[in-house]
């Protein structure tokens, strides 16, 4: 097709199959083309390290797989540190896996002792109960390494009896709706949950033709298929970098049977949340 | 791998032995994914299983055919079989791209899954660039099909009676050499390698395809779906009495996930 000024470029297209990776081509993938693809799938293989028993990390699968009756999942920086200011703590929680890998948005860091900002990817276990399993992912994980995560995490846990939460968000001006998202009162939540979840969900549920995609559309696929009850919280926020306001519009979860018996004492919530402002605040100002 | 719905009670996977499996090409303009959801939505078919694939990009939704409100709040995935037992039919639709590098893993798969589930035969919608046309083409009808060897054996005739146009072969070195020619799909997605898989495995496949451009596929899917049901009569067509077409645009039923397809609405500070 011919642009404006008369260059001629080859059409983006919708096929997903683009003309230069045709059946031909890749027919002549020399040696050389075949190690550097190989070398750069092992760069994206993610680690999935596991701390259950007490002592050295266990690489891949535990011995055999661990029993899980709750698996709470917070994709995000904001999901992440919602369930940091109300669920978690250094007194009922520990820390018993972290997922390592790269790819060219992030790479995870190794440190367990983590800010709300950064990359990481980091499963706690409640000591009380060591089936309450609870993981926070703000890497962000890309579209060929999400199987890799499923498989890696999911196949390390028997599936009978358990039930998933999943906390995402989203940009507002992904969500389509009659009216202008200008007008919609955000941040707001929506739901979405497999065939098998019968509880009762903390907001309306995702309306059509709305869709969930990457880590969050994954783990629920996941559930979905394998008749998993699991739940999917959307946050729709009209804010990029980790707020405040965001956070505390996760609180509706705070009354759901999964999470009432976890939430820590509000004092401790409120004193992560200011926190987490003023450390906002300095980053975000420009001027010394 | 195909993964079924029903898993309780011991039911045994559905039985596609001898169905007709319909199923589109991620292609330009998604006209085949367009084209599906019509029948889906239009003969009222029912989710049999879900096809759960590494290659596929995920992505989830309440049901995209929802028609009130007791059902419109089924999950649905990227990749799902739905089946017309009464018409021995079974449809796969697919949602999302391939992820890189994962078409032919996905090809094999499909492939695999075809001849396992002994489909009689399988029927692939799909598009190619409507600027890619020679001139010849640029004239006449823009609806195209393609037959595999085992395929053409049994209902090649049919095709003619239809008046069918089937895909011209390009050369495979234009301007230099015109005499050796080849299949060229442009925009196809993974038409070309599944219908080359197919003719070499024996698959009774066939192709059907329409050129078109990127835009609003909604009449390019309207188009290809018409022309499916020339052959397979999946609905009725009434003969219109004002221009005496057969025209079965109407009884297409359009889904509830068409809405919004060009952005919301409008703020009123706009104006």
């Amino acid at each position: 097709m011919a642009t404006f000024f008369g260059e001629v470029v080859v059409a983006p297209s919708r096929a997903g199959v683009d003309d230069e990776e045709s059946a031909e081509e890749a027919g002549e993938e020399t040696p050389e083309d075949r190690e550097i693809r190989r070398e750069l799938e092992k760069k994206r293989e993610i680690d999935v390290l596991w701390t259950l028993k007490s002592g050295a990390p266990a690489e891949g699968s535990a011995d055999e797989p661990f029993a899980c009756s709750k698996f709470i999942v917070a994709i995000g920086h904001s999901a992440a540190a919602f369930l940091s200011s109300f669920i978690l703590d250094s007194v009922c929680w520990e820390v018993v896996g972290v997922v390592k890998l790269w790819n060219e948005w992030c790479r995870t860091s190794n440190t367990t002792n983590v800010l709300p900002t950064d990359s990481f990817c980091l499963f706690y276990r409640l000591i009380s109960d060591p089936t309450v399993l609870l993981c926070q992912c703000s890497c962000y994980v890309a579209e060929d390494q999400q199987f890799q995560w499923l498989e890696k995490v999911f196949g390390c846990m028997r599936k009978e009896g358990l039930q998933v939460t999943i906390l995402s968000t989203c940009p507002v001006a992904d969500y389509k709706t009659q009216e202008s998202t200008l007008t919609l009162p955000s941040p707001f939540l929506k739901a979405l949950k497999t065939k098998e979840f019968k509880e009762q969900v903390c907001c309306p549920l995702l309306e059509q033709p709305n869709i969930v995609r990457d880590l969050p559309a994954a783990v629920l696929s996941y559930c979905q298929v394998w008749q998993i009850p699991a739940v999917l919280y959307q946050c729709y926020t009209d804010v990029i970098k980790l707020d405040t306001v965001t956070i505390e519009a996760f609180k509706p979860l705070l009354s759901s049977k999964i999470l009432k018996s976890l939430v820590k004492d509000v004092s401790e919530s409120t004193k992560f949340l200011k926190k987490l402002l003023t450390t906002n605040e300095t980053h975000n100002n420009i001027y010394i | 791998m195909f993964v079924p719905c029903d898993r309780g009670g011991g039911s045994a996977s559905p039985d596609f032995k001898g169905f007709t499996l319909l199923m589109p090409a991620v292609s330009v303009g998604n006209v085949g994914q367009l084209a599906i959801d019509l029948v889906i939505s239009t003969l009222d078919m029912t989710k049999v299983g879900y096809f759960y694939t590494d290659c596929l990009v995920p992505m989830v939704g309440n049901n995209p055919y929802a028609t009130a409100e007791e059902n419109s709040v089924e999950l649905s995935i990227n990749a799902e079989v739905y089946s017309l037992p009464s018409k021995k039919f079974v449809v796969l639709q697919i949602r999302s791209p391939f992820i890189k590098n994962k078409y032919r893993p996905f090809c094999q798969m499909l492939l695999s899954w075809v001849k396992s589930s002994n489909f009689a035969r399988v029927i692939l919608l799909s598009s190619s660039h409507a600027y890619q046309r020679d001139d010849e083409q640029l004239l006449g009808t823009p609806l195209r099909y393609l037959l595999t060897p085992d395929l053409e054996k049994a209902i090649g005739g049919l095709m003619q009676e239809l008046n069918w146009k089937e895909m011209e072969k390009v050369a495979a070195y234009p301007g230099i050499n015109d005499t050796e020619k080849i299949l060229h799909i442009p925009g196809g997605g993974i038409t070309k390698l599944l219908f080359k898989e197919s003719c070499s495995k024996g698959i009774q496949m066939a192709v059907l395809l329409k050129f078109c451009s990127e835009g609003d596929n909604i009449p390019d899917a309207f188009a290809l779906v018409n022309y499916l049901n020339e052959w397979l009569q999946l609905i009725k067509s009434e003969v219109s009495t004002s221009n005496n077409s057969t025209d079965t645009s109407s009884q297409w039923k359009i889904p509830s996930s068409w809405r919004l397809l060009f952005g919301n609405g409008l703020p009123p500070a706009l104006f």
